[in-house]
């Protein structure tokens, strides 16, 4: 008789995300919710919608714009925030960009720690934010397995993985001093199937660029990049090509490859997933720059 | 050099004889699942990782680019021999890499046809129980790996001993590297004697032993026909079919309220974690420590209103009448309360590099409420080798070495500033744990596991509140207001004060 009250995995996920994402809210003084727009986040944006319903989400929602973003993430994210009614900020290194940094110029990973990991620090700083919520999952990469769920960070938003503090049952400890902060993933224990799934049964939107469509590509150095605006290297001008193609992880668009593809609905990419060959972070130029790259870029600040 | 065939992984939809199930059908499935948390202990060379390792590659969970890697670094570093080793798939940091040893807990998941799996994977050397204590404290199964040649040690007992203290429910003693021991049923059995002889005063409901090759794959996911004599299941089946659904308390309603939600003036939902029983609506319910009694108005979630709620559910409920309550107090049903007092004894398990302070008060968080609390008394620490109690009355503890350090275990007496709601662990995992912050550091120094309530005329020394009396003190009745204010404030932060008007 017991079996109605069993949960599916979806729904024992979801509960337990709705607690961490609430625990936050009540715990902290100054909560924020990162947002990179992607699939990922979609998700733990619609967890934070639900945790709070019928009410308003008691924390506002941050992009850090690296100002190499797809234009399809910018126009979703401001129409999405707009019509749930999310207190959305837009965050850039303006410093850097101004001084004209860039992935094509600077290469993956100067423009990642200056547009991305320091444009988070300071912005963090800035608000004085004193938690932030990421939509890292532990299946993603083998440093993430290990991370907590209630992350510590020092005032300089370092993580040191050997010094975690235990975390056990539903349990989180909250507590940091002034300028310390907690990086909170509720989305710890999803696997990018349940996502896909979640998206499906929920039907979350998602940014038009995870589906497949005739797109323009270059190849670069074996990954194929779509350019989305006019920096694309003239060397590159004459190369572009149209195909197939659509996006696994979203990201800056000189950063991320596409995949050939025919997935044009979930139940597609959803197939097409199960019987890949490659996992989601392949197409994600920044994790070869060097061995172990995850785990530095966290150890840094980064997520 | 053995090689992966790369046609064999990577598809989970091939076990279901792909081209018959629809990619629709296997969505449908898929959503159905539920999830099985298990737990790995080991010591540092039974294979656990390799057994993990096995069970990720052939559920067909890993891509292959990942395999790509792993070929490469088995080359290069792998501890393996002529096999691929499995352990470098699972080794994340860069650091226990280089040292070739896990070194905290760290989270895989995998699916079968039947169901989601979370692996915490937990190191076995000495030093490090306090990650086996967090991997396993939302575990609903552990595997505990003994090697064939070596049989019980320990170890062995030790993870068995913290298995139990978790209150976790299901064991497979995994008697691994039967291929060194040559299938043999003797070294077997005996391993299995051995072990069901130590566990049997731990009261662990259901222990399973399988032998089994993590290396070779026997038993782990197919039965093995080199142990033609063993009659039970292989690993991978056993975990898809044992039945946990009888392990969450479906019969005491606790509701400790997390967040009170307040939208507009019509709307005062109180949201929460349902952490056991069930609630419906309609329910009466009573607020603790107010004691103020109420019916269940609606049980409220992003999709609408539903009837009723059960564990580990995230809801909002709303009451009939305006009754006040904040977060850290607990709804219940009138006829079924659990245990409300400010001392306890419990199990405690120290976690801090830096050892206890007997004249520290400690945070301490108990389901969403949190106080300040002082350790009275610790009655005795577990010699978790043998299990004994060492205590200074029994003459195995001096004076000096009673405070706590890393990864002891003692059994304790605590006092809280404030009325706790809880339930005894064994009965309740929800209301019978809490973790102690260091005030300081703000570290979990320490967790623990209620056992029961202790009243306050058994307290060696009861904590008496620190008490103003604005008469006594000569304060003027023009601050009364400020001074209440003040205290008010203090009780939020969990220091209670009395106040004599």
């Amino acid at each position: 008789m017991n079996e109605e009250y069993n949960l599916s995995h979806l729904k024992e996920l979801e509960a337990e995300s709705i607690h961490i994402i609430r625990e936050v809210a009540a715990e902290f003084e100054n909560p924020v919710m990162l947002y990179s727009i992607g699939k990922d986040s979609s998700v733990m944006v619609r967890l934070a919608e639900k945790a709070f319903a019928p009410g308003k989400v008691p924390f506002p929602l941050m992009h850090i714009d690296s100002k190499w973003k797809f234009k399809e993430m910018i126009q979703f994210r401001d129409e999405y925030a707009k019509k749930y009614g999310w207190n959305l900020i837009v965050e850039s290194n303006m410093e850097a960009f101004n001084a004209g940094v860039g992935p094509f110029t600077h290469g993956s990973k100067v423009h990642t720690d200056l547009m991305k990991t320091q444009a988070l620090l300071s912005s963090l700083d800035k608000y004085k934010f004193d938690a932030a919520f990421g939509g890292a999952r532990r299946d993603e990469e083998k440093s993430r397995a290990k991370e907590r769920i209630f992350s510590f960070r020092n005032e300089f938003h370092q993580w040191d993985p050997k010094n975690q503090r235990p975390e056990l049952w539903d349990i989180y400890n909250a507590r940091v001093r002034k300028g310390e902060s907690i990086r909170v993933f509720p989305l710890s224990n999803w696997t990018e199937l349940d996502i896909w799934q979640y998206i499906r049964l929920e039907n979350i939107p998602i940014v038009p660029l995870y589906f497949a469509k005739e797109r323009p590509v270059v190849n670069i150095d074996g990954q194929l990049i779509m350019p989305d605006d006019d920096r694309l290297p003239e060397k590159y001008k004459d190369k572009i090509e149209m195909r197939k193609i659509r996006f696994r992880t979203l990201g800056c668009w000189p950063l991320t490859g596409a995949i050939e593809s025919e997935a044009d609905t979930i139940e597609k990419i959803v197939e097409e997933m199960m019987t890949t060959t490659k996992s989601e972070r392949t197409t994600r130029v920044i994790d070869f720059d060097q061995e172990a790259s995850m785990e530095q870029k966290k150890r840094e600040g980064y997520f | 050099m053995e090689t992966i065939d790369k046609n064999k992984s990577g598809n989970p939809m091939e076990g279901e004889a792909r081209g018959t199930i629809s990619i629709e059908e296997f969505l449908k499935k898929d959503e159905q699942k539920d999830l099985l948390r298990f737990l790995t202990a080991g010591s540092v060379d039974d294979g656990k990782s390799t057994l993990i390792g096995r069970l990720l590659f052939d559920s067909k969970k890993l891509y292959e680019d990942q395999l790509d890697a792993l070929e490469r670094d088995s080359k290069r570093v792998g501890n393996a021999g002529e096999h691929i080793d499995y352990a470098l798939l699972l080794d994340g940091l860069k650091a226990e890499r280089e040292q070739g040893i896990t070194i905290d807990v760290a989270y895989r998941y995998f699916s079968t046809n039947n169901r989601k799996f979370i692996i915490a994977d937990t190191p076995g050397h000495e030093q490090y129980t306090r990650n086996m204590i967090t991997g396993g404290s939302t575990a609903n199964l552990a595997i505990i790996l003994v090697d064939a040649r070596t049989g019980v040690i320990t170890q062995t007992k030790r993870h068995s001993y913290l298995v139990s203290l978790l209150g976790i429910k299901h064991v497979v003693l995994a008697v691994n590297k039967m291929d060194l021991v040559d299938f043999s049923k003797d070294v077997f059995d005996k391993i299995v004697s051995d072990y069901k002889e130590f566990v049997a005063p731990l009261n662990i409901p259901d222990v399973r032993c399988i032998p089994l090759s993590a290396l070779e794959g026997d038993n782990v996911v197919d039965k093995s026909s080199r142990t033609p004599w063993y009659e039970g299941t292989s690993l991978l089946e056993y975990l898809e079919t044992v039945h946990i659904g009888n392990d969450n308390n479906l019969k005491d309603f606790r509701y400790p309220v997390q967040y009170v939600l307040r939208p507009n003036l019509d709307f005062r939902g109180f949201c929460g974690k349902v952490s056991s029983g069930i609630i419906r609506k309609g329910d009466e319910v009573m607020a603790l420590p107010s004691g103020k009694k109420s019916h269940i108005k609606s049980i409220v979630t992003y999709e609408g209103e539903i009837d009723y709620a059960y564990p580990p559910m995230s809801v909002t409920l709303t009451l009939e009448d305006e009754i006040d309550v904040s977060r850290g107090e607990m709804l219940v049903h009138p006829d079924n309360v659990p245990m409300i007092g400010r001392n306890f004894e419990a199990m405690l398990v120290w976690m801090d590099e830096e050892k206890m302070d007997l004249e520290k008060s400690f945070f301490l968080k108990q389901t969403t409420n949190t106080s300040r609390t002082r350790i009275d008394n610790i009655e005795y620490k577990v010699d978790i080798n043998t299990m004994e109690q060492l205590s200074v009355e029994n003459g195995r503890l001096k004076k000096e070495d009673v405070p706590m350090q890393l990864n002891q275990i003692a059994k304790v007496v605590m006092t809280s500033s404030k009325e706790l709601f809880f339930d005894s662990y064994a009965e309740n995992k929800a209301t019978g744990a809490f973790i102690l912050i260091d005030p300081i550091t703000n570290n979990t120094c320490a967790v623990g596991m209620i056992i029961n309530k202790v009243e306050d005329n058994k307290m060696h020394n009861a904590m008496s509140l620190p008490v103003l009396d604005m008469k006594k003190l000569g304060i003027e009745p023009e601050h009364y207001t400020a001074i209440e204010k003040a205290v008010k404030e203090l009780s939020r932060q969990g220091i209670e004060v009395k106040v004599i008007f």
